[in-house]
């Protein structure tokens, strides 16, 4: 399937699925779709960078809250409309993933782990220190009153918007996937050094991948006040964004765009159920229990089983 | 793109609709009163959240022991909110369109109740918040009510009583240190802090702020010593109020007075961990045995929380959050008796206009759900030996400054003579 | 503010003395991450186990947590031993060590730290030495023992390391491991065992480093989170798989928060600390002392 055609598909069906179902008359699976959509553009945003290249991003959380922190800044000075939000927050990210990219990558990857780490530290503290967006003390952002396209209540909406920006994010990943810079990256991740050699720019390569990856980790977030009303830096900062966008594609198979969606709609469904089943500290071991297993006996995710499967059948 | 358990929900949804229409009326008495909630019960508030639980829990019980309210017996809907606002939206949701909980009620702590505010506003519920820090002046809803006694001007009342305290030294102090960590609630204390600087006209002479996690105190301390200031304002979260005390004493602070809002001597663990260290530290507190006549019904619920405290492992004093749990219950449960039934706006009403008799003593509402006045009880720490928690349960080891109705006795300034 | 020179002696005192618990807490990843490179992300967390265990032991019968702390410290080593064994068989001998060991040990982390929860409960926890409240004056200088105590002991326990991989046979097999394991291989040592044991002593450091932590402050379950980067740091900093590199990168970092914290304002200390690793990592990769 050419890009265009798979881009077009995969809009029209998050359209489609967005405007159906509107029909369910229960606010909790908004609130709880949401959730998980957003567990699959940090996933497949994380992949684009840590999958294919092999560059283990550890401050997802940091550009997710650069994205959140742009919608704050925008509603705290012009009263902006999401909309304003969500373009300038992904721009913003892309910068600074750009900024980050070109300091560090000329490092081996676990180095840029750590300067992704470092990078989140030090943009805490900035956000911690700007009353501008609230500081410590957290900022709110109250939602409109007056809501598009006739939705009865906001987090329908976002919900929307949410799954569009998913859609969004699975066409841009399988683009770069499937192109020349796909397979440039897929060589970097074997042996970055074979692949310098016979004149791939890796350097060139891997910035762009990472910005990227990103921008579209601060897309994510740029809803997210609007979906809390309420955002403090400790929150929005969250180990757990950072944890689940690298769990999410390892459980789901890093190979492919398919991969980050799965293991997102999956691990992030689970903690939905877990949350409002087995309440109780349960709930990490879960998690960390999940990532253990997986890692250990299913090295390359789901995915990696149904290509063993499909392997085996074609023989 | 769903997980199973979101389809098979929805799946449940209408059959739940339709049984819920059908009942109505007498059919209604008989079924149980749900209310349900998040409840930090993992994550960096699990302590405080743990407690509040054990508190409502015992409200629970006590209730249906009587035969529940409206002859119907209550039952508890609650989900881990993981100490994480992002989790609260969908807790909400799930338990108004889902388990079809009668009333909501909050979690512990802002962090927690405004991510709730938007789906409480939109359905139009009363909604009874536990701690929460002036959530309500951004979102002026005439239906919430906070619990914790910090008055209606929260920022300003937590610290009166420990400025009314300085500005009671005579002579009077002219400057002032304003120190606190970077979260939420310093924040709002040391903005607070700085009115009341401003009003009593004291100069500060340092303010800054420093990250929860920081591991040596002591550079704080002497810088702030440095600055030669008459008055210490704190304002902290439970391991750096540790910290601090522990500093100011290897520093040797020499200050007239120190302390007021640091979070954590109200709990056991601090108080048995710094022991003497504490002696002379001026802090709030919400409830202490010194006052312990005041509250007639207070001893009876301690002894029931004191004993599942110590199961659960949760603060075994339970001063500070549960019994302002158990109040915040008990408003709801006499204003559902009162206007005999579960229309939200009565209730919301009733709430605004009656006082209510609790186990805390009487309370009343303002127009933005805040207590009507403010009751944080400024104390100072003396004669405090060793790291024996028992010495805390009995009245003696705290005065009580302010307000008056509860005073006990007078601040014994500078702060540094009371290390000897 | 004018600057005195006891604000000044102090400040350093203070740094060296934080540096020093943090060394302490560094020396592992220093070794795990450094030398072996394994991404022992879950080294925090057992620094917290350390405490508690500590803590445990001081609660019930009063002993000194530190000497607890050395007391136990063979368990983790074979704590250590067993875990790197799990390591290896899924991971490193696959050649897929990087990424999803990173996973595998964050998952260690969750595990631990909710062990931690079930068993103890979410309080904070801390012990009573008998030089936990005693602070030493020389003139305007403050030495506040619950720091110096650490301190001394770290101190201690940096040099041993040091000593034990530079003097010994299998602490030279241990460097020599972070560079050539084929020569190791020829010279009929088995990498693997090698390693194995480095680990082991990484872990053992760790279950040290804990007892510190909880006599300088109260510590959770979650806490150890807050730890990651500064481990990471510290060792990156200083220079990777070098003990002496990790020392100066734990002064490095610990002056530079006293330093921020007296004359600057505490809130940045972090964004300093981070912000000089940002820059190594930008303009001197390899580190101070690096390779």
């Amino acid at each position: 399937m050419s890009n265009k055609i798979f881009a077009a598909v995969t809009i029209a069906v998050a359209l489609v699925l967005a405007a159906v179902t509107q029909l369910i008359p229960n606010e909790y699976f908004f609130s709880a779709a949401y959730t998980v959509l957003l567990f699959v553009i940090l996933a497949t945003a994380w992949n684009i960078l840590g999958g294919y290249t092999g560059y283990v991003n550890f401050g997802s959380a940091a550009f997710f809250a650069i994205g959140a922190y742009t919608t704050v800044f925008l509603y705290n000075a012009f009263k902006a409309p999401l909309a304003v939000g969500i373009v300038a927050g992904t721009l913003v990210a892309g910068l600074a993933g750009l900024g980050l990219g070109y300091l560090t990558l000329r490092l081996r990857g676990v180095f840029f782990a750590i300067a992704s780490l470092a990078l989140a530290v030090v943009l805490y503290i900035f956000v911690v220190n700007w009353d501008y967006v609230g500081g410590a003390r957290g900022a709110y952002v109250i939602q409109p009153r007056e809501i598009p396209f006739g939705l009865p209540r906001y987090i329908h909406l976002i919900y929307a918007v949410q799954l569009v920006m998913a859609a969004f994010a699975l066409v841009v990943a399988r683009a770069i996937e499937k192109s020349t810079l796909g397979r440039g990256l897929a060589a970097i991740r074997d042996d970055e050094l074979a692949a310098e050699c016979s004149g791939v720019p890796t350097l060139k390569l891997k910035i762009f991948s990472t910005m990227a990856s990103c921008a579209l980790m601060g897309m994510a977030g740029t809803t997210f006040p609007y979906y809390l009303s309420y955002i403090e830096p400790s929150s929005a900062f969250s180990l757990s964004y950072a944890v689940n966008s690298i769990a999410m594609p390892l459980i789901g198979g890093m190979m492919s765009w398919m991969g980050p969606l799965i293991g997102a709609v999956l691990l992030g469904s689970v903690q939905q159920l877990v949350q409002v089943t087995v309440s109780s500290a349960w709930n990490l071991l879960i998690v960390g229990v999940l990532l253990v297993l997986f890692v250990t006996l299913a090295p390359n995710g789901i995915m990696g089983w149904v290509d063993a499967w499909r392997r085996r059948k074609g023989r | 793109m769903l997980g199973n358990s979101v389809l098979s929900t929805l799946r449940r949804v209408p059959g739940a609709l339709f049984i819920g229409l059908a009942l109505t009326g007498a059919a209604l008495a008989q079924q149980p009163l749900k209310i349900g909630f998040g409840m930090s019960l993992t994550g960096p508030l699990a302590g405080n959240g743990k407690a509040a639980l054990i508190a409502m829990e015992i409200w629970r019980d006590d209730v249906n022991a009587k035969g529940g309210i409206l002859g119907r017996k209550v039952e508890f809907v609650y989900y881990d909110d993981q100490t994480s606002p992002a989790t609260v939206p969908s807790i909400y949701t799930k338990l108004l369109d889902v388990d079809k909980v009668d009333l909501v009620v909050s979690g512990y702590g802002t962090n927690v109740i405004a991510p709730a505010m938007p789906i409480v506003m939109q359905r139009n519920l009363t909604f009874m918040t536990l701690f929460g820090l002036n959530v309500n002046s951004k979102f002026n809803y005439d239906r919430y009510f906070q619990i914790m006694p910090a008055g209606p001007n929260p920022a300003v009342g937590w610290s009166q009583g420990f400025f009314d305290a300085a500005m009671s030294m005579n002579p009077k102090p002219k400057t002032v240190a304003l120190v606190g960590a970077d979260a939420e609630y310093p924040a709002m204390a040391l903005e607070g802090a700085r009115e009341h600087a401003k009003k009593t006209g004291l100069k500060i002479v340092y303010d800054k702020t420093y990250p929860p996690n920081t591991v040596d105190y002591s550079p704080i301390v002497r810088a702030i010593q440095a600055a030669n200031p008459e008055v210490v304002f704190v304002a902290s979260y439970p391991p750096d109020s540790a910290g601090m005390v522990r500093a100011a004493n290897e520093v040797g602070l020499k200050t007239r007075i120190f302390g007021g809002g640091l979070v954590g001597p109200q709990f056991a663990a601090l108080k048995t961990q710094l022991g003497p260290l504490l002696n002379g530290v001026v802090n709030y507190e919400f409830y202490v045995p010194d006052v312990g006549s005041r509250f007639p019904f207070l001893e009876q619920f301690l002894a029931k929380y004191q004993a599942r405290a110590v199961v659960e492992k949760v603060d075994p004093l339970g001063f500070y959050l549960p019994p302002y749990a158990y109040a915040m219950m008990q408003v709801l449960e006499q204003a559902i008796t009162a206007t005999k039934g579960l229309d939200q706006a009565k209730l919301a009403e009733y709430i605004h206009t009656n006082t209510f008799d609790t186990y805390v003593g009487k309370v009343g509402f303002a127009k933005n759900g805040e207590w009507a006045a403010p009751r944080v009880m400024m104390t100072q720490y003396h004669g405090i030996t060793g790291n024996d928690v028992e010495q805390f349960k009995k009245p003696g080891r705290l005065t009580v400054l302010s307000p008056k109705e509860y005073r006990t006795g007078d601040l014994k300034a500078p702060y540094h003579e009371n290390k000897k | 503010m004018e600057v005195s020179w006891a604000l000044l002696a102090n400040a350093v005192i203070a740094g060296l003395l934080l540096g020093g618990f943090y060394a302490a807490m560094s020396v592992g990843i220093s070794i795990s991450f450094g030398m072996l490179d394994v991404v022992n992300i879950a080294h925090p967390a057992f620094i917290i186990l350390g405490s508690y265990i500590a803590y445990i032991v001081n609660d019930r019968f009063g002993f000194d947590p530190i000497v607890v702390s050395l007391v136990v410290s063979p368990l983790f080593f074979l704590l250590g031993a067993a875990l790197y064994r799990v390591y290896y068989y899924c991971f490193e001998r696959r050649g897929q060590e990087s990424l999803r060991g990173l996973a595998f040990f964050f998952g260690i982390l969750f595990i631990t730290e909710v062990a931690l929860v079930l068993v103890f409960g979410v309080d904070y926890r801390m012990v009573s030495t008998r030089y936990g409240d005693v602070t030493w004056r020389a003139g305007e200088v403050d030495f506040p023992m619950r720091l110096v105590v650490p301190f001394l002991v770290s101190m201690v326990m940096v040099i041993g390391v040091q000593l034990f991989l530079t003097r010994t046979f299998f602490g030279r097999a241990v460097l020599a491991v972070a560079q050539d394991q084929l020569a190791l291989r020829l010279m009929g040592v088995n990498p693997v065992r090698v390693k194995e044991l480095a680990f082991a002593l990484s872990i053992a450091t760790a279950g040290v480093a804990g007892s510190f932590l909880i006599v300088i402050q109260p510590v959770q379950p979650a806490i150890g989170r807050e730890f990651i980067g500064l481990v990471f740091a510290v060792c990156v900093l200083g220079g990777m798989g070098s003990i002496l590199g990790t020392l100066i990168g734990a002064f490095v970092l610990g002056l530079a928060e006293s330093f921020t914290s007296t004359f600057f304002g505490p809130s940045w200390a972090p964004a300093v600390s981070f912000g000089l690793l940002l820059a190594t990592l930008a303009f001197r990769p390899s580190g101070i002392l690096g390779r």
